[in-house]
């Protein structure tokens, strides 16, 4: 999470016209001072001409002539107010379907949203589509204000009920952090100031929600990404990439791959206008420059050479359609993708989405303010993560060429031939794949990794130390626990001999039990990893290929194959439990390297020889490793 | 220094710099519109920051009214000479001589309109694709509408039922030819950050801003400066008072503001507390309730 923006939060709100949206967001900006003196004689007068008793506070937000008129908000129109604790950008939005466009343009950059609902009213539609826009966008954290209590008698009664409808509906919807908000606009109570007409409400108003939320879910602090906007070139000497840091963290020294070419180079330098500094964050607007004279031109991307997004020209995405003009099927589109723009065909539309009812229903076409998912094929490659993994590289619009209007908001799933490695994205690839239920569609349950690891505040994954019997991987094993734990990190260990004694107990050492038994140890590893842990693994684990199946399964960039090996003789010598004497003496046979084969990982992240380096180098150097992926942060500076 | 700028100011400053970024390289002929206010110097700073060590990669562009005050231009060749951009100067009065525009006429004459044609004609001479500006939502409900980049069709105009939906730091630069941008990379600002960010940058800023004696007379409740463009009515009478201005524009349209704020810390706090818009000096948007509105679908900034 970025530190520099914790006093800022973006909110986008939405709702209906006769909620009392505008009425409420007056009341905030009344409430908080951040009216002006002018602008409330401007709609004093304004109220009068329309003949209305009160002084109309919607009319502060709705700008333009035809929402004044019309007494509808067309648009987003952006609000700003500052607290003594925190500065607010307010994205205001119309609830109604039409204008679901404006809703989703509204979500994309919020950290919170706020729910209106009708107390006179219960759940309607609107408020159902407003929450799952903000789930289907990604924002973090959800205000529910009940309003118009006033008109209820100021009802605990009506006020529980309408909470157990939205609760028992957002219990499908990603966005976790709910809160609900009794208060009335029209009166100003439970907006800025704490209501008495509610003993029976324990808690705070909702600007006091709005300035303890905590901020910065939107943000991946663990990929690194680096978009280049522009080469900037003042003379021979010097050529450095602008770019906003879209996700992760980069420090000067930092080895980098260069998409799409796949050059290898080194950070040289992060700057700015203040001259060079040791690192930028997600979100700092930064000139970097490399130690080799490479080509690099804007569209390309810096990332960690063990730690790459999706490379892939097909994808699957929910497409949110912006324009009157409707999806056309194999038409050609471009799609404008972090600073890369390519040409894009949508393949096929897989379902549409009814977002009234969250049922996916078959559809031929995407109209105006439709969601649907589709595969979209590009030209050229890109280089992207889920949207739910990482906003910034798992969002795109598509233009229409020829009009140049902006049509569609895409928000990426996957690339289309992934394999299981969809489910570390929180996103159950059965959800998708395995028969539901017709009337049920959840876009993503359960708590998303990304929420687990912004919590522990460092990245999730899979070590795996894999050797001979006696190379060390148990002793190494430990040790790199025990430093990791002490430092904070949530860590899980996984040892061979354990779970010989448990869960694979009923397996013997042939082949297919050999196999079997790191399936079920990787699938136990991808689990802890996929809920944010770090799993640290030590088994022989002989094949190669078993060991490929865990890298497929917990993804490339979060498997650490490190070989831990040391010279037979070494080996014959230690021989802890003396499996060696044994093989010696014709007691057993198949021990591995002996007359069983040991496949050597033919890449591995890392090799620590025991006999040659100490415990506590290796451990130094695994570390060095998980740092250099981003899987744990850097130590403290 | 950056380092020290609260967060929200590094993260509104990130954003700028990001958006100026994006018009470099989507554009072939930006240019961005100076006026001598400090949201244009603020912007014309950050283009510096952005693309530093290298110069700023297009030109500033000044629509002169001629009914400027004299600090004004004093200051802007002097703070282009610092940033070592290239300025481009279009006049109104030019177009007032090759008969573009009808110079209004009688006490209340404003040449604040007329820059429109002025502006409209430079961006077609100049070829301008893009055209940056340092209008901030939060001046007028108008702008509240406004895109980062906004479109404008081949008659300059804006259509803001038809706006290009803009999402997450996505911006679609695309268009046909003879049509062009208005790109506002100071959207998200509010006239206090824009004060807090000269403070913490320590950015020059005309003296104009500060509390000063000056012969000042009101009109329909504002308080207008004598200078030889405006027309006294007989009922008028000037008094020296002690004011600032909060805007600086056209002298004939642009209010000020009796204040005793007479250093940079005095204008902060004296923002921080206002009760007012700082456009509730400009006489400009008070001639109607949508003034703002349909002077900006007209291609006004």
């Amino acid at each position: 999470m970025s530190r520099s923006d914790a006093d800022l939060l973006r909110v986008s709100t939405a709702g209906s016209v006769d909620d009392g949206k505008s009425t409420l967001i007056g009341r905030l900006l009344y409430d908080t001072r951040s009216i002006f003196q002018d602008q409330l004689e401007q709609i004093e007068g304004a109220s009068r001409r329309l003949g209305e008793e009160e002084v109309n506070l919607a009319l502060l937000t709705d700008g333009l002539r035809a929402e004044r008129e019309q007494k509808i908000t067309i648009d987003v129109a952006y609000r700003y107010f500052a607290t003594p604790r925190r500065t607010f950008i307010l994205a205001d939005t119309p609830g109604h379907v039409q204008y679901t466009r404006n809703m989703v343009t509204g979500a994309s950059t919020a950290d919170l949203a706020v729910v209106l609902i009708d107390a006179t009213k219960g759940v309607l539609t609107q408020s159902r589509r407003h929450a799952f826009i903000a789930s289907l966008l990604g924002i973090p954290h959800m205000i529910v204000a009940v309003n118009k209590m006033d008109l209820v008698d100021w009802s605990e009664e009506v006020f529980d009920e309408i909470r157990h409808d939205f609760s028992s509906f957002a219990s499908r919807l990603t966005v976790r952090d709910v809160v609900f908000v009794p208060l009335s606009a029209l009166k100003g109570d439970n907006v800025v100031h704490r209501s008495e007409r509610m003993p029976w409400y324990g808690g705070g108003s909702l600007l006091h929600h709005l300035e303890s939320v905590t901020v910065g879910g939107r943000l991946n602090t663990i990929d690194f990404r680096f978009p280049v906007q522009t080469v900037i070139r003042p003379n021979a000497e010097f050529r450095g990439l602008a770019g906003t840091v879209a996700s992760g963290r980069v420090t000067a020294g930092d080895p980098v791959v260069v998409l799409p070419s796949g050059i290898e180079t080194t950070v040289a330098g992060v700057r700015t206008a203040d001259g060079p500094r040791p690192h930028a964050e997600a979100g700092e607007a930064v000139v970097v420059t490399v130690s080799d004279d490479v080509d690099i031109a804007r569209g390309d991307m810096l990332v960690r050479p063990r730690n790459l997004p999706e490379v892939a020209d097909t994808l699957e995405a929910y497409l949110c359609w912006m324009h009157a003009e409707p999806l056309r099927l194999h038409h050609r589109y471009l799609l404008q993708h972090t600073t890369r723009r390519t040409p894009a065909f949508v393949r096929g539309l897989e379902y549409r989405f009814d977002i009234d009812t969250l049922h996916r229903e078959d559809a031929e076409r995407l109209e105006l303010n439709e969601i649907g998912r589709v595969v979209i094929d590009t030209t050229q490659p890109l280089f992207f993560d889920s949207y739910r993994m990482n906003i910034q590289t798992g969002s795109f619009v598509l233009i229409d060429p020829h009009t140049n209007a902006t049509v569609a908001a895409g928000m990426i799933r996957s690339g289309e031939t992934r394999l299981d490695d969809a489910a570390p994205h929180g996103e159950s690839a059965a959800s998708d794949d395995r028969p539901v239920s017709p009337n049920v569609t959840l876009p993503d349950p359960g708590v998303a990794r990304r929420e687990r690891e912004a919590r522990n505040g460092h990245g999730s994954g899979v070590i795996w130390l894999t050797g001979r019997p006696g190379a060390g991987k148990s002793t190494v094993a430990r040790a790199l626990e025990r430093h990791l734990f002490d430092d904070g990190v949530s860590t899980v260990l996984l040892d061979g001999d354990a779970v010989r004694h448990g869960l694979c107990g009923d397996l013997g050492f042939s082949a297919d039990d050999r196999a079997e038994n790191i399936r079920r140890v990787g699938e136990v590893a991808g689990l802890f990893a996929e809920n944010g842990q770090v799993v640290i693994a030590a088994f022989v684990s002989p094949y190669r290929r078993d060991r490929d199946r865990i890298r497929d399964l917990v993804g490339p960039q979060r498997f650490v194959e490190v070989e831990v090996t040391a010279p037979e003789s070494v080996l014959l010598e230690r021989d802890p439990k003396g499996l060696y004497a044994a093989f010696a003496h014709g007691r057993i046979t198949g021990l591995t390297g002996m007359d069983a084969p040991y496949e050597a990982p033919l890449d591995p992240a890392l090799v620590v020889d025991t006999s040659r380096t100490s415990v506590a180098r290796a451990v130094g150097a695994l570390r060095a490793e998980l740092e250099s992926r981003g899987m744990i942060p850097a130590d403290r500076d | 220094m950056s380092e020290i700028l609260p967060g929200h100011l590094r993260h509104l400053e990130h954003e700028a710099i990001h958006v100026l970024r994006e018009v470099a390289a989507q554009f072939d002929r930006p240019h961005l519109l100076f006026s001598g206010g400090k949201d244009s110097i603020v912007l014309s700073w950050l283009a510096h920051r952005a693309f530093h060590p290298a110069p700023i990669p297009f030109p500033l562009l000044h629509i002169d009214t001629g009914h400027n005050f004299p600090e004004t231009l004093a200051f802007r060749d002097a703070w282009v000479d610092r940033l070592g951009a290239r300025l481009e100067v279009r006049l109104v009065q030019d177009s007032i001589d090759a008969g573009r525009v009808q110079e209004e006429t009688g006490p209340r004459a404003s040449r604040n309109a007329l820059q429109t044609v002025t502006l409209l004609d430079a961006l077609k001479e100049l070829r301008v694709d893009a055209a940056m500006g340092g209008a901030r939502r939060d001046e007028e409900k108008a702008r509240a509408k406004e895109r980062f980049f906004s479109h404008r069709d081949v008659h300059g105009q804006w259509d803001p039922r038809n706006q290009r939906p803009e999402l997450w730091s996505l911006y679609n630069g695309r268009m046909n030819p003879g049509e062009h941008f208005r790109v506002f990379p100071l959207s998200n600002w509010t006239e206090l950050d824009i004060w807090h960010y000269i403070e913490a940058q320590e950015i020059p800023f005309p003296e104009l801003y500060l509390a000063h004696d000056r012969l000042v007379f009101e009109r329909e409740g504002i308080l207008l400066a004598v200078t030889e463009h405006v027309t006294l009515d007989a009922d008028e009478t000037p008094s020296r008072r002690t004011v600032r201005f909060r805007t600086i524009g056209d002298a004939t349209c642009t209010g000020a503001t009796l204040s005793d704020a007479d250093s940079l810390r005095a204008v902060i706090d004296e923002t921080a507390a206002a009760r007012t818009t700082e456009r509730g000096g400009r006489s400009d948007d008070r001639r109607s309730d949508s003034a703002m509105e349909d002077r900006k679908r007209q291609g006004y900034f």
